[in-house]
């Protein structure tokens, strides 16, 4: 059969299954600003392949006309290691979610990632398990009521972004579901990075978390809460870009810009740094309701470097060793080093 | 023998042999599965068959002379045909009291028992246990003892080369070695050889462990007290070019060979684990033929990489041990419900939990079997020596590729250390399994070509399509499918229907796969019953029986799941059935409840492979009753 011409329409990429999510979502959103960011690669269809673990987000292979494995529970990374190993060809798409790939399947993002697997990692942070019905998960902030947290949840959050950074991914990033136009341009860099992306995505739980994230995508304060990194350029934001974020020694600080204080004493975005340090520590800023001078929740892309990826290097490898000592010969192998023979 | 040895020649009578047993006992540290491995080395290149038995403790050095720590290594070599590493000792050499401790109960009185008489001090014996020293006290007046003083022999041997103390020692199996090459005849050269490549990057060694193998076999020439060579005759093997083989090793060139056989690329993906790690070092020296190895960050992972790969359209293969399997049910269960080739490979030890690691059982069979949750049927197969390993290989990756399903393949830690003979396969003789991935639609709907990811074939096997094929992009996952369509049912019927289904597709395998073969008269009053590894002790007791008189017949399964057609049958052929297994009874209650035979069951879970003895007792038991 022949393929799909290109360019590809994001309507080209919606398969014939109803989508089940429930109604207001922020699932929906992801879906449809992924069709629009493929569509704009110039990349054939039957080459994207999108795995997925156990969750309401892992629902999505099924709604894209592409190819598409849905597996189990926090084991995507896994089975997309296998697959970009053996079929470099194809792009490859793991979707997540904070249960699935920070809980259950903690081991394996952190190793997909250290690889430097080619893999397009899509973790959607909706800080609940929604699936299974309301319980909290290792996203969700101390305090957070749920079912089986019915007085509060005790436990300190994992960062998906310092996990990711840590974990010594090449591409971090982190975006909105409803931003959308920020969302399409995270998702376009993330399949154009050679290994590890990964990207965490608010998205919002309408039945079991609502509006967990209303301070950063309510138009109203968002500006005043999120920053938006551009490389090479000054940490400001606000809705006036009227604050900044300065080093102050190890440590970086929200100042007010004007009264001696301008754009050249603030931090400068550098996604391409080798050291991650400053890009951990922007993975830190975790906003504080009701203070001032709260650090702001870092937007886009805070690592793009590029490393040596896991299939080239398992390739090289090969190559190498045919070159040094020939192609293999399969009789000679089962043969081996020392036989006699009975006459 | 070719190499020039400059010592005097003394008067040495020569007896003949059939065949021989001997075991090398000593420390973890000693070296002991080295020279084990050199000897039977040696002894396929002389020409006799060959069984071998390397026992060894979990622990890498255990403390040093205790009894936990003692490291053994047996081989049976022989003139004429044989399948086991041998029930009792002809031979035994020990490096310590502790060797000697837990060794010599297997030791034929009368047996010839070489000890390393400078390791015998009291501290030594404390260790073992021993309050006076057998090597004073008569308790070993029952053998023919050499007392060799291996470890001051073997350091004045490499003296002039001013290794420590240490080094020197570490020679000392080589020692003895060389003494045990002196006394069975065998050429020094096959090991000479190996210590020229092993050691070419280190001269001093390199010289230390030529010197010390050389100064056993001076040792053996020159001294008074060995007076008897012993020579053990070419065995008479079916006419062809052999070499030595491990089940593990047999597993590795296995793969290999399925990659071109299908003509596809192949990922090995595995987490490191005994007896099974082998496999994966071995693979992932076979980079030139294009195999890619992963070690994965956890089992999990590991069937995660390898179902990925087979999704893509390649071979996927993990392995592991019966720890590992307990871990990869899951991921088990998807490549049943997704209908995805895959090899498992299981080298059983003993359990449950971390069990007996370096020890062999049979006990993952139920686990294989049903070990999931929900109706979950798998292809399980079982080599029945190490050189079958190969040839199992190839029909596991048969069977997954060509009726779409996980395959067990259910080695145990007795094959994957054991090496025999083997009759080397030639590349253009391989099976033929090659496969084309759909290119093309295989339905229409409206007029519109579609493609159906469930669609079978008269198998019951649905399309195996490799994703980047155009046209055919389809989702697959671990929820129910709708017959044909594939897509998403929570419909009861359909449940229902594709359960069956992939019960019957694997029940079709049996079309596909041998007979039970009968080992000796198709009737008769007892059947000896096995599957697996156990084949040589099962066959060379049934041998001795059958040349004792008795109405006996052996069968060994390697096709477990589904079971050969004519199974029933040749059960119903006999009065009695044995069923004989290294666990509690697992075969034994599958044959019951599939052929309501009622099958008797021999069961012995030591950690170890069955006697021939045991065997032979227990039929002669039931016969006589
Ligand atoms: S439960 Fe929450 S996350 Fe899941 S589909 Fe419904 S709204 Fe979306």
């Amino acid at each position: 059969m022949t393929t799909k011409s290109l360019p590809l329409t994001p309507k080209d990429l919606a398969s014939d299954q109803e989508v089940r999510w429930c109604p207001g979502c922020g699932d929906y959103s992801i879906l449809a600003q992924m069709k629009k960011a493929l569509a704009s690669l110039d990349f054939p269809r039957e080459k994207m392949v999108f795995i997925s673990g156990i969750g309401c987000s892992s629902r999505f292979p099924y709604y894209m006309n592409t190819y598409g494995f849905h597996t189990i529970h926090g084991r995507a990374p896994t089975f997309a290691t296998g697959l970009k190993m053996m079929r470099p060809d194809l792009q490859v798409w793991v979707i997540t979610g904070d249960g699935d790939g920070l809980s259950i399947g903690g081991n394996h993002l952190l190793h997909a990632m250290r690889r430097n697997t080619d893999l397009k990692i899509v973790l959607f942070n909706n800080e609940i398990y929604g699936l299974t019905k309301g319980q909290y998960s290792p996203t969700s902030r101390i305090g957070t009521r749920s079912k089986s947290t019915p007085t509060g949840s005790i436990e300190g959050p994992l960062r998906p972004l310092s996990i990711a950074i840590a974990s010594e991914a090449t591409f971090v990033a982190r975006t909105t579901d409803v931003d959308i136009t920020h969302l399409v341009t995270v998702l376009q860099r993330a399949a154009h990075h050679k290994g590890s992306a990964f990207v965490e995505i608010y998205q919002n739980c309408v039945v079991f978390n609502d509006g967990v994230f209303e301070y950063a995508t309510n138009k109203s304060v968002k500006n005043d809460n999120l920053c938006y990194l551009e490389h090479g350029r000054p940490l400001k934001f606000g809705k006036d870009r009227n604050k900044g974020i300065r080093l102050h020694g190890l440590t970086p600080e929200v100042v007010n810009l004007g009264s001696g204080i301008s754009d050249d004493d603030l931090l400068i975005h550098d996604e391409k740094a080798e050291d991650p340090t400053l890009a951990f520590m922007l993975s830190r800023m975790v906003r504080v309701p009701g203070d001032e001078m709260s650090f702001p929740e870092v937007m886009g892309v805070l690592r793009a470097v590029d490393h040596p990826v896991h299939h080239e290097l398992v390739q090289q490898q090969i190559d190498e060793q045919i070159k040094k000592r020939g192609p293999g010969d399969l009789q000679a192998l089962l043969t081996g080093d020392e036989t006699w023979t009975v006459t | 023998m070719t190499t020039t040895l400059d010592v005097p020649k003394k008067e040495v009578a020569v007896e003949e042999r059939d065949s021989v047993t001997i075991r090398l006992a000593g420390d973890s540290g000693d070296g002991m599965q080295l020279a084990g491995t050199q000897l039977t080395h040696t002894s396929a290149l002389l020409g006799n068959d060959i069984s071998t038995f390397p026992d060894f403790p979990a622990e890498i050095r255990a403390p040093a002379g205790t009894l936990a720590g003692v490291s053994g290594f047996q081989i049976h070599f022989s003139s004429s045909e044989i399948h086991t590493p041998g029930d009792c000792l002809n031979t035994l050499v020990v490096m310590n009291p502790a060797a000697l401790k837990t060794n010599l109960k297997d030791l034929e009185l009368g047996g010839i028992l070489i000890v390393d008489k400078d390791s015998f001090g009291t501290s030594d014996l404390r260790k073992a246990g021993y309050k006076t020293n057998p090597l004073e006290d008569g308790s070993l007046s029952g053998y023919r003892l050499f007392q060799v003083p291996i470890t001051s022999l073997n350091r004045e041997a490499v003296a002039e080369l001013k290794l420590s103390p240490r080094e020197a020692d570490r020679c000392k199996n080589f020692f003895a070695l060389g003494l045990i090459y002196w006394l069975y005849e065998r050429s020094l050269e096959p090991t000479l050889r190996y210590i020229k490549t092993k050691f070419s990057k280190n001269p001093s060694v390199l010289e230390a462990n030529t010197r010390a193998l050389k100064a056993g076999y001076n040792y053996g020439e020159t001294t008074e007290a060995m007076v008897v060579h012993y020579r053990v005759g070419k065995a008479k093997l079916a006419p062809g070019t052999y070499r030595k083989i491990t089940g593990n090793e047999a597993i590795a060139l296995g793969l290999v060979a399925a990659a071109h056989a299908t003509g596809l690329p192949l990922l090995y993906a595995g987490y490191p684990i005994t007896p099974a790690s082998d496999i994966l070092h071995q693979l992932a020296e076979y980079k030139r033929f294009g195999i890619k190895t992963l070690q994965a960050e956890d089992e999990i992972a590991a069937i995660g990489a390898a179902i990925g790969a087979s999704f893509g359209g390649v071979l996927g293969v993990t392995g592991t041990s019966g720890p590992g399997i307990c871990l990869k049910s899951e991921a088990i269960g998807l490549a049943v419900m997704t209908e995805l080739p895959l090899v498992i490979i299981d080298v059983q030890r003993g359990g449950p939990s971390t069990g007996l690691p370096t020890k062999t059982e049979q006990a993952d069979l139920l686990q294989a079997m049903y070990g999931r949750n929900g109706e979950c049927p798998v292809a399980v197969l079982a080599p029945a020596t190490p050189g079958d390993c190969f040839a199992m290989t190839l029909e596991a990756v048969r069977l997954a590729t060509q009726y779409m399903t996980p395959v067990f393949l259910l080695s145990d830690g007795y094959l994957a250390n054991g090496a025999e003979p083997w009759a080397i396969p030639q590349v253009d003789q391989l099976p033929d399994l090659h496969i084309e991935h759909p290119k093309e639609h295989n339905a229409e709907v409206d007029g519109q070509p579609v493609f159906h990811p469930y669609k079978r074939d008269a198998k019951l096997a649905r399309p195996w399509v490799a994703p980047g094929t155009p046209g055919l992009e389809h989702r697959i996952g671990g929820i129910e499918k709708q017959d044909v369509t594939g897509n998403i049912s929570y419909e009861p019927a359909n449940h229902e229907y594709m359960v069956r289904t992939r019960a019957q597709k694997i029940a079709n395998i049996a079309n596909d796969i041998p007979e039970l073969q009968v080992n000796g008269p198709e009737s008769g009053e007892l059947l000896i019953v096995g599957w697996g590894g156990t084949h040589g002790s099962l066959l060379t007791a049934t041998q001795r029986l059958q040349r004792k008189g008795y109405s006996v017949s052996h069968a060994q399964f390697r096709y477990l799941n589904p079971m050969p057609k004519n199974t029933g049958d040749v059960l119903k052929r006999f009065k009695k059935v044995l069923v004989c297994e290294l666990n509690g009874g697992q075969l034994r209650l599958l044959l019951r409840g599939h052929y309501l035979v009622d099958a008797l069951g021999y069961s012995k879970v030591q950690g170890k492979p069955f006697l021939v003895s045991e065997i032979e007792e227990k039929a002669e038991e039931i016969l006589r009753s």
